[in-house]
């Protein structure tokens, strides 16, 4: 039943990973469920939550392929939970798995890529038959298999040899691991300001930065500050626009001055 | 044309990227979105299929911005099922004109912004354990993808074609620098509380200076290595390495 369930999860998020909709393939819900369905719930949500703040800034855009998180997170879990059986303390299991989901994610960049070579034939065929329905279906599980079959491979895999590959790793390295997972989300955090980072939103990177060591602030209540920063400075911009454009000799001059 | 339809559309729209492909990327997925319409519209089989045909053409925008254009769409198809003349390519040159034009402001909005805040938070949540984190983010994302999909479908079936030059160009510029502005925002909220260093001896003194003041350093040292097109992943995996042999050398405690 166990099986079934994970199996599930993975067929789920590898559809997911193509449609970026319900955003069930992103680490905090996937390795979450992965989590919850072998009944190790509170290490699913820490390799979940670690996972997720390295993939933020992860996307496709455009035809550009974006590492996969889908099957770096049904992977990554699914050895934790192997792992978590052997002698070695959870937290270290943990950040292996964090560590092993980088080279997961470009394993399944790569699968997709065959998929979607592969799913040029699909949409042939839906011009030839007019059957779009019935291969769309198709393409959609084509990307769930994709991730569906790793799994499988994984799970026929005993926890026993998992373990004794685990506890031959010597315990700085586990140490070693367990800082850079708490490191390597810098990455992701570079990615995004290299998408948004200009002279116009800078200042509100160095507004965020200083006002986050504020620890009583909770994330979202900082996040209210920031969009009143943000609208603020929005109406402000608006209103000096339609300044310069008035009939208003004297004002222009007043404006000049301040 | 029945609402129920244009909800049909909407739900089946969701699975835009379902056949994505290197050759028209998502024309598969525009065509299985627009079916409850196109069935309802044209009865007759023969119409059906040149309709079927004529939405296989290449298209390929943000999975969310998409939702206006389906709109737009519905209302232009509707127009010529009952006789207008609106011929294949001015709806192609619609969609060719929009996908473009709107991407560049669903990926900074919902990949570099929404997505970030929603997912830090959870993620925050889910460390200290809480299986509350998970919940939020993915009822709080699909609330607003899921109203934000549906509004701007039936904005774009209402308003037509008049739509394109109200989304003028500055009024999308405007929405794109706003949410960039909230997104840099988030991002030094995530660089303070959430790079962990611990430099053995000297960190409590670095804290007093001020907080963060390596992760600070780190950050902007990989902006300007990922600028120049190095790989993100490889420089993951050195800094996994770094920061092995660092713990190794004694400099760095958990």
């Amino acid at each position: 039943m166990q099986t079934i369930l994970v199996l599930l999860v993975a067929f789920v998020a590898g559809i997911e990973g193509i449609l970026d909709e319900f955003e069930f393939h992103q680490p905090i819900v996937a390795c979450t469920l992965i989590g919850l369905v072998t009944n190790h719930l509170a290490e699913g949500l820490l390799l979940g939550g670690s996972l997720q703040l390295i993939a933020l800034g992860w996307a496709n855009i455009g035809a550009a392929v974006a590492p996969d998180v889908c099957l770096a997170s049904v992977i990554s879990s699914i050895l934790m939970i192997h792992g978590l059986e052997s002698a070695i303390e959870a937290r270290y299991v943990i950040a292996f798995s964090i560590a092993l989901a980088i080279p997961l994610s470009l394993v399944g960049l790569s699968l997709t890529k065959v998929c979607r070579n592969l799913a040029i034939q699909l949409v042939h065929k839906m011009d030839e038959t007019k059957k779009v329905s019935y291969y769309q279906w198709i393409g959609i599980c084509m990307q769930g298999i994709r991730v569906l079959i790793p799994t499988v491979v994984l799970l026929l895999i005993p926890s026993s040899v998992i373990c004794s590959i685990l506890e031959m790793i010597p315990v700085s390295i586990y140490k070693g691991l367990l800082i850079g997972s708490g490191v390597v989300c810098v990455v992701g955090f570079a990615i995004v300001a290299n998408v948004l980072g200009s002279k116009f939103t800078y200042p509100f990177f160095m507004i965020g930065f200083g006002l986050a060591c504020m620890t009583s602030l909770s994330l979202l209540s900082l996040c209210f500050i920031g969009g009143g920063l943000v609208w603020l400075y929005m109406l402000l911009n608006a209103k000096e626009k339609s300044n310069k454009t008035s009939d208003d000799p004297l004002g222009d001059i007043l404006n000049d001055y301040e | 044309m029945k609402k129920s339809t244009r909800l049909k559309v909407c739900l089946n729209h969701q699975y835009l990227q379902g056949s994505w492909n290197f050759e028209c990327m998502q024309n598969g997925g525009w065509c299985y979105g627009l079916l409850p319409a196109l069935k309802e519209l044209y009865p007759n089989k023969e119409d059906y299929d040149l309709a079927v045909e004529r939405h296989l053409k290449f298209y390929n925008t943000h999975p969310y911005v998409s939702a206006p254009i389906v709109g737009i769409v519905l209302a232009m198809e509707e127009e010529k099922a009952k006789g207008a003349d609106i011929s294949n390519t001015s709806i192609q040159d619609v969609k060719i004109g929009l996908m473009g034009s709107l991407a560049g402001v669903g990926d900074p909005v919902f990949w570099f912004t929404m997505r970030p805040i929603l997912a830090a938070v959870g993620a925050s949540l889910a460390l200290s354990q809480n299986i509350l984190g998970p919940i939020f983010f993915f009822v709080a994302w699909n609330v607003l993808r899921f109203g934000f999909l549906w509004i701007t479908q039936e904005l774009g079936y209402k308003k037509g074609t008049k739509l394109i030059t109200d989304l003028s160009d500055t009024f999308l510029k405007n929405v794109t620098l706003a949410a960039s502005m909230l997104g840099m925002f988030v991002v030094g909220i995530l660089v303070q509380r959430f790079v962990q260093i611990n430099v053995v001896n000297i960190q409590s003194d670095l804290d007093m200076v001020l907080p963060g003041v390596l992760s600070l350093c780190l950050f902007f040292g990989c902006t300007k290595i990922l600028k120049k097109g190095f790989s993100p992943v490889l420089l993951i995996v050195i800094l996994f390495i770094l920061c092995i042999i660092l713990e190794m050398a004694g400099i760095l405690v958990i």
